[in-house]
C-alpha cells in the first residue's frame, strides 16, 4: 500500500505506523491498531486513514461498520460485556442483561450519561462451564444471576474512586 | 537433583477464568522453592484438560492423580501432603456422583474414559509456550519426513486416504481440497488456517490453539509443502488474545529453531506463517468471505465455483483448513492413513472435539471417535442433565444446525447421520437443554443470531432472516395462528434454497428441525392465543 509524506498531523503514532506497512497488511489490521492507539474509529480517523491510503472514505466506512469489533464512538470508562452465546443463554443470560439494562439505565451498545460504563451483548466468550458469565472491562464474574448485578457495578465503580 | 515430580496446572483461558489458574501456578513455584523442592518438581502451564466444570484443574505426574477446582489456598496443602509425603488430598479428587467414590486418575473418570485424544493430544501435556517439549513428544518428525521423504502429491494422497474431512462443519474431503489446490496453476499459493470460531458455545479451536500452538503451525507447514504454498495465513478472532499470544511465541520459536522460514530441514521448501485478525462478524468464518476479509474487505462471501482452491487469497489458489483439521495432520503422516482411516465410522473416519455446555453436569472439551452416540456423550461423558431435570433437546452445530431430541439421542455422530436426524455436524458446539426450555425460545434467539450476522448481500438471507424472526416473535408473544405456522415453513425452506452462502442456506435449519421434532410447542403458543 502507499502512503503519503511522513508528517506529524493529527494522529502522529497512527501516522507513522502507516509509513511502515508490511506487505501482507490488510486495511482491517490498520483499523485495529488504529482502534488501539485511540479507542474509537471517529469520522476523523477514518477519514485520516483514508487519506492516507488513498482509497475512498466510503471503503474505509464500509469496513468499519460491518464488524461488530469496531467503535465508532468513544466507550465508557468500562465495558460490561454479557455473553449471549447460546450455553448462557441457556442459563439465563437475558435476564442477566435486562437487569445490566436496567441498573445502567440504558439500552445495549450505550454508555452511561457519565462516560463509565458501555453494555455490550457479545458472542460466547468460552466459558461456559461459568454459564452465564459477564465480563467487566477483563474481569470475568461466573454463574450470575441478577441479583448480583447492583454489587458488581457497585465494587466497579469503588475501584475507580 | 533429578526431578521427580511435574505439577501441571491447567492454563486455558477456561481455567484462567474460572478461578485463579494463574495464581494457583505462582503460589506452586514459590511454595515449592520455599520447601527446598525447586529443583526436584517443576510447574508447568498446559493447555486445557477439557474438564472446564471443575476448573481450575492440576495434575500431578508421574503419580497421575487429578485435582479439581484447586484454589490458590489449596496449593500449600498439595505440596505439604502430597509432594511432600506422598499422600493425596482426597479433599480436591472428583468423586463421580452416582459411585459416590473418589477417583484420582484420569483413565478411571467417565468423563475421560471414552475419550480419544488425536487433535488434543497434547492438551494439558505440554507447556503450549516451550517448544522443546513439542519436539520431545515428536513434534516436527512429520514435517520433517514429508520433507525429506514425500512428494508433495505422495502427502495429499495419504490424507485423501486417510479419509480426514474438515471439522469446520462442511466435512468436505481434506485430501482432495489439498490435491484441487495443489493441481490448479498458479504463481503463488497460500494455505489459510481458519482460527474464526464463531458458532456460540464452542471452543475447540481456541483451547488447541491455547494447547498445543506447535501442532497447528506443523500441520500448515505440511500443507504447504503439499500444496505449493509458501505462505500460511492464521486467520483467527481477535476476541482470543491468549491464543494470538500462544501462537505468536510458539511462530517465533519454530523459525529460531528452523521449522519455519528458508530451506526447511535442508530441503529448499520455504515457510512462513502471518496472522489477519477477524474483527467479529460471524460470517468470516465461510471460506470465501474470510478471503475478502483477509484482502481488508467487508467479509461478504462470493458465489462458488471458482472455488478458493482455484482462485483464493489474491486471486491465488488457496486452501483453507479449519485449526481441528489440521491438528489431526502430522498423527496421520506420523501413523499412516490407515491407523486414521481405522478410528471411527467407514464414511467419517477418526475424531471429532465437541464443547459440551448447557444444562449438562461436565461442561467440558471432549474428543470422541466418530460413530459414538449423542447418548453415550451426554450421560456418559457428560453425566446427564444437570439438576435432576429431565433431558429435553441436544442442539449441534451451532446457529447452522438443530435441536435433537430425546428420540434422536441414539444417532451416531458422523456427518451423514447428523443431517439425517435434522441437525448437523458443526464446528463442534453440542448445548444441552432440559424440560425448563422452550423450542420456539432457542429457535428465536438462534434466528436473532442469524439477523444479526446476516451481511446483507442476498435478499433470502438478509430480510428472510428478519421476518423468520418476527414470526417467531409474534408466536412467543402469544398472537400467533397456524397460519403463521405455515408461513414459517415455507419461508424457511425457501430461505434454505435460495441463499448465497452456507449462513443463510443454514439459517433456516434451526426453524425446521423445531418444527419436526418440537411442532406442539409452537401449536402450544398458539393454542394460547386462540384462548
Amino acid at each position: 500500500m502507499k502512503t503519503g509524506p511522513a508528517q506529524t498531523g493529527p494522529f502522529p503514532e497512527l501516522g507513522q505506523y502507516l509509513e511502515n506497512l508490511g506487505e501482507e497488511q490488510s486495511l482491517i489490521g490498520i483499523l485495529h491498531r488504529a482502534q488501539g492507539l485511540y479507542g474509537y474509529l471517529g469520522r476523523d480517523i477514518q477519514l485520516y486513514i483514508a487519506r492516507k491510503l488513498n482509497i475512498p472514505a466510503a471503503e474505509v466506512f464500509g469496513v468499519v461498520s460491518f464488524y461488530s469489533h469496531f467503535n465508532t464512538e468513544p466507550p465508557g470508562k468500562f465495558t460490561i460485556s454479557v455473553c449471549m452465546g447460546t450455553p448462557c443463554y441457556v442459563r439465563g443470560a437475558e435476564a442477566v442483561l435486562e437487569k445490566c439494562r436496567e441498573e445502567l439505565n440504558i439500552g445495549t451498545g450505550e454508555t452511561t450519561a457519565d462516560g463509565l460504563f458501555t453494555l455490550k451483548d457479545v458472542r460466547c466468550v468460552g466459558a461456559c462451564g461459568l454459564a452465564p458469565v459477564v465480563l467487566v472491562s477483563d474481569k470475568v464474574y461466573g454463574r450470575v444471576v441478577p441479583e448480583d448485578i447492583r454489587r458488581i457495578l457497585d465494587d466497579t465503580v469503588k475501584e475507580v474512586k | 537433583m533429578a526431578l521427580r515430580c511435574n505439577v501441571l496446572v491447567c492454563g486455558g483461558s477456561a481455567c484462567l477464568m474460572s478461578g485463579d489458574a494463574a495464581k494457583v501456578a505462582r503460589n506452586f513455584e514459590l511454595i515449592l522453592k520455599a520447601k527446598g523442592f525447586g529443583d526436584e518438581a517443576q510447574v508447568v502451564t498446559t493447555g486445557c484438560f477439557g474438564f472446564c466444570e471443575q476448573g481450575p484443574i492440576v495434575k500431578i505426574e508421574p503419580d497421575n492423580v487429578f485435582y479439581i477446582k484447586v484454589s490458590p489456598s489449596d496449593v500449600k496443602t498439595i505440596v505439604e501432603e502430597h509432594i511432600t509425603k506422598g499422600r493425596i488430598v482426597e479433599r480436591l479428587l472428583y468423586e463421580e456422583p452416582g459411585l459416590r467414590r473418589k477417583l484420582g486418575k484420569t483413565e478411571d473418570m467417565p468423563f475421560y474414559k471414552k475419550q480419544v485424544r488425536i487433535a488434543l493430544r497434547h492438551c494439558g501435556l505440554i507447556n503450549p509456550e516451550d517448544i522443546g517439549e513439542y519436539i520431545a513428544l515428536g513434534g516436527y518428525e512429520a514435517l520433517g519426513r514429508v520433507l525429506t521423504n514425500m512428494t508433495p502429491q505422495q502427502v495429499s494422497d495419504e490424507i485423501g486416504r486417510s479419509g480426514l474431512r474438515g471439522r469446520g462443519g462442511g466435512g468436505f474431503p481434506t485430501g482432495l481440497k489439498w490435491e484441487i489446490t495443489r493441481q490448479s496453476p498458479g504463481e503463488k499459493k497460500y494455505i489459510i488456517c481458519n482460527a474464526d470460531e464463531g458458532d456460540p458455545g464452542a471452543f475447540m479451536d481456541r483451547s488447541i490453539l491455547e494447547g498445543d500452538p506447535q501442532g497447528v503451525i506443523e500441520a500448515m507447514a505440511i500443507a504447504g509443502y503439499a500444496v505449493g504454498a509458501q505462505t500460511g495465513i492464521i486467520y483467527i478472532r481477535a476476541e482470543y488474545p491468549l491464543a494470538i499470544k500462544r501462537l505468536d511465541t510458539a511462530i517465533t520459536q519454530a523459525r529460531a529453531h528452523g521449522m519455519l522460514g528458508k530451506d526447511i530441514f535442508g530441503s529448499g521448501f520455504d515457510f512462513d506463517i502471518v496472522f489477519h485478525y477477524g474483527a467479529g462478524a460471524f460470517v468470516c468464518g465461510e471460506e470465501t468471505a474470510l478471503i475478502n476479509s483477509c484482502e481488508g474487505k467487508r467479509g461478504e462471501p462470493d458465489y462458488k465455483p471458482p472455488y478458493p482452491a482455484q482462485t483464493g487469497y489474491k486471486g491465488f489458489p488457496t486452501c483453507v483448513n479449519n485449526v481441528e483439521t489440521l491438528a489431526n495432520i502430522p498423527e496421520i503422516i506420523l501413523k499412516g492413513a490407515e491407523w486414521f482411516a481405522g478410528i471411527g465410522s467407514p464414511k467419517s473416519p477418526g475424531t471429532k472435539v465437541f464443547a459440551l455446555a448447557g444444562k449438562i453436569r461436565n461442561v467440558g472439551l471432549v474428543e470422541v471417535p466418530m460413530g459414538i452416540t449423542l447418548r453415550e456423550i451426554i450421560y456418559e461423558i457428560g453425566g446427564g442433565i444437570k439438576g435432576g431435570k429431565k433431558f429435553k433437546a441436544v442442539q449441534t452445530g451451532g446457529p447452522s444446525g438443530g435441536l435433537i431430541g430425546e428420540d434422536g439421542l441414539d444417532t451416531p455422530i458422523d456427518y451423514e447421520s447428523l443431517l439425517g436426524a435434522g441437525s448437523m455436524m458443526g464446528s463442534g458446539g453440542m448445548i444441552v437443554m432440559d424440560e425448563d426450555d422452550n423450542a420456539v425460545d432457542i429457535t428465536k434467539f438462534y434466528l436473532e443470531f442469524a439477523l444479526a450476522e446476516s451481511c446483507g448481500r442476498c435478499t433470502p438471507c438478509r430480510i428472510g432472516t428478519k421476518r423468520m424472526h418476527e414470526i417467531a416473535e409474534k408466536i412467543l408473544a402469544g398472537e400467533g395462528s397456524m397460519d403463521d405456522l405455515e408461513l414459517l415453513e415455507q419461508m424457511a425452506e425457501m430461505i434454505r434454497d435460495s441463499s448465497l452462502c452456507g449462513l443463510g442456506q443454514s439459517a433456516p435449519n434451526p426453524v425446521l428441525s423445531t418444527l419436526r421434532g418440537f411442532r406442539k410447542e409452537y401449536e402450544k403458543l398458539i393454542g394460547k392465543a386462540k384462548a
